[in-house]
C-alpha cells in the first residue's frame, strides 16, 4: 500500500510519520512511505490541519496524531484502506499539478 | 482601582487555592504575614495555581468542540456565506479555531481557493490568533471577566470590520501568482473523528499547550509577582496613564513582535495595570501581541504581496488603537 505523510515538516509530521513506520513494522506489511510537503499537492485532499495520514490516496486523519495502535486498527481495516475509485482524489505522480493537468 | 474588583471575585472562585497559597505562604515558607515578600510568594503561588488549572480545563473544552468543527468544516461553510454575515461568522469561528503562525498559510490558501470571499478570509485570520483560549484564560485569570468579555467583544467587531473594510479595497491583484481562487475542492468526503479520538485529541493538544506555555507563565507571573510586591502603585501612571495620548499607538508598536509569548505578557501587563498604565492601553497592547504578529507576517509573504500586508496590519492596528482610546475615554 501507498501511504502518505500530509504536513510541512513541522514536529507533528515527523511524529505522525515515526507512529506510521511503527505500525508498519509491527503489522509486518508492505507498504511505501511517502511524505508530501507541498502546500499544493496537501490542498488537493482538502485539507488545511496537518499532519495528515493517507493510504491509497484514502484521508485517514487529519490536523491529529493518531497512536500507533490506532493506526495499526486503521492499516489492518480492508474497509478503510481500499483503493479510491472515485478519481475525485488527485494522483498526484510526477507533476505537481495536482491531477489538474 | 479595578485589580480589587478582579482579586474579591477570583477569590470566592478559587477560594481553597487562596487557602493553600497561604499555607504555603504562610506555614511552609514561614513567611511573616503582611510583608512585601510575602505578598509577592502569595500572589506568584495562587496566580500560577489558578492559571494552570483554567488552562488545562478551557482548552480541553474548546479542543473537544474543534473536533466537531475543524477548519476544513468552517471553510465550507464560509464558502456558502456572502459578506457580512460570512465576516460575522468567521470572526466567531476564529475564537476556536488554534492559530500559530505556521498554519496561516494553509488556512488563507484553503480558505482562499475554496471560494470564501478575501474579506471574509481576512475576518477568520484577524480573530483566529487574537481571540484564543490560552489568551482568554490568561485575562479571565488576571483581569476578571468584565475585561475579558470585553477584549472578544472588541476582538470580534475589528476582526468583522477589518475584514470588511480589506474585502471593500481593491487588493486582489496582490495576492500571490499560484493563488487558485475559488478552485480548490471543498466537497471531499474527510473522516470523522469518534468519541475516543476526540479525548485523545484534546488530551494531546492541551498537553502540547500547557508545554509550550508553562515558562513563560510562570516567568510572567513571577515578575508579576515581584512588581506587585515592590513597585508602588501608580507607579506608571505619569508615564502611561489615560491622559498620556500616545501610551495606545506605542504600546500596540511594542505589542507587534512579542507574538510568542503571550501566556507571559498578560500576566505582566496585568500587574503594570495595577500600577497605573490606563485599561485601553492593555488592552490595545494584548491585541497588538496577539492580531499583529511579526512572524505570521513573514510567512504571509507566502501568498501575499508585502503590500496587502501592510494594508492588513494597518486596518488591523487602527482599530485596536481606537479600541485602546475609546476604553481609556469610558472605563476609568
Amino acid at each position: 500500500m501507498i501511504i502518505k505523510i500530509l504536513g510541512s515538516g513541522c514536529p507533528n509530521c515527523k511524529k505522525l510519520e515515526a507512529n506510521t513506520q511503527k505500525a508498519v513494522a509491527e503489522l509486518g506489511v508492505e507498504a511505501i512511505i511517502e511524505k508530501v510537503t507541498d502546500m499544493g499537492l496537501i490542498m488537493d485532499y482538502g485539507i488545511m490541519s496537518t499532519p495528515a495520514l493517507v493510504v491509497n490516496e484514502n484521508v485517514l486523519s487529519y490536523g491529529r496524531i493518531p497512536d500507533v495502535s490506532e493506526i495499526k486498527g486503521m492499516l489492518s481495516n480492508p474497509e478503510i484502506i481500499k483503493p479510491a475509485i472515485n478519481s475525485s482524489t488527485p494522483k498526484t505522480s510526477g507533476c505537481s499539478c495536482g491531477g489538474k493537468c | 482601582m479595578g485589580a480589587v474588583v478582579v482579586e474579591s471575585a477570583n477569590f470566592y472562585m478559587f477560594y481553597p487555592l487562596q487557602l493553600f497559597a497561604n499555607w504555603l505562604t504562610y506555614a511552609v515558607f514561614n513567611i511573616a504575614p503582611q510583608t512585601l515578600l510575602a505578598s509577592a510568594v502569595n500572589f506568584f503561588i495562587f496566580d500560577t495555581l489558578k492559571i494552570f488549572i483554567l488552562l488545562a480545563i478551557i482548552i480541553f473544552v474548546v479542543s473537544i468542540v474543534r473536533s466537531f468543527l475543524p477548519a476544513e468544516k468552517i471553510r465550507n461553510i464560509l464558502s456558502r456565506k456572502h459578506k457580512f454575515v460570512g465576516n460575522i461568522l468567521a470572526a466567531l469561528l476564529g475564537i476556536i479555531t488554534p492559530f500559530c503562525s505556521c498554519s496561516a498559510v494553509p488556512l488563507f490558501l484553503g480558505f482562499v481557493e475554496a471560494g470564501v470571499p478575501l474579506g471574509v478570509t481576512f475576518s477568520f485570520l484577524v480573530s483566529s490568533p487574537m481571540i484564543n483560549e490560552v489568551a482568554l484564560v490568561l485575562l479571565f485569570g488576571m483581569f476578571g471577566l468584565k475585561i475579558a468579555g470585553i477584549y472578544i467583544i472588541s476582538g470580534l467587531i475589528i476582526s468583522i470590520f477589518s475584514g470588511l473594510i480589506i474585502g471593500k479595497l481593491p487588493v486582489e491583484h496582490l495576492l500571490a501568482d499560484f493563488v487558485r481562487k475559488n478552485q480548490a475542492r471543498n466537497d471531499l468526503v474527510l473522516p470523522i473523528m469518534n468519541w475516543s479520538q476526540r479525548l485523545n485529541y484534546a488530551k494531546d493538544y492541551t498537553w502540547d499547550i500547557i508545554k509550550k506555555v508553562w515558562p513563560y507563565i510562570l516567568l510572567g507571573v513571577g515578575v508579576g509577582a515581584w512588581i506587585h510586591g515592590y513597585v508602588p502603585a501608580d507607579f506608571l501612571v505619569k508615564y502611561a496613564g489615560a491622559g498620556k495620548w500616545y501610551a495606545v499607538p506605542l504600546a500596540v508598536l511594542i505589542g507587534i513582535p512579542l507574538y510568542s509569548n503571550v501566556a507571559g505578557i498578560i500576566p505582566l501587563v496585568s500587574v503594570l495595570t495595577e500600577k497605573g498604565v490606563a485599561i485601553g492601553t492593555t488592552l490595545a497592547f494584548m491585541m497588538a501581541v496577539t492580531a499583529l504578529s511579526l512572524p505570521e507576517f513573514m510567512i504571509l509573504k507566502k501568498v501575499m504581496k508585502t503590500k496587502l500586508i501592510i494594508i492588513f496590519a494597518l486596518v488591523v492596528g487602527m482599530g485596536i488603537i481606537l479600541t485602546g482610546y475609546l476604553f481609556n475615554a469610558i472605563l476609568k
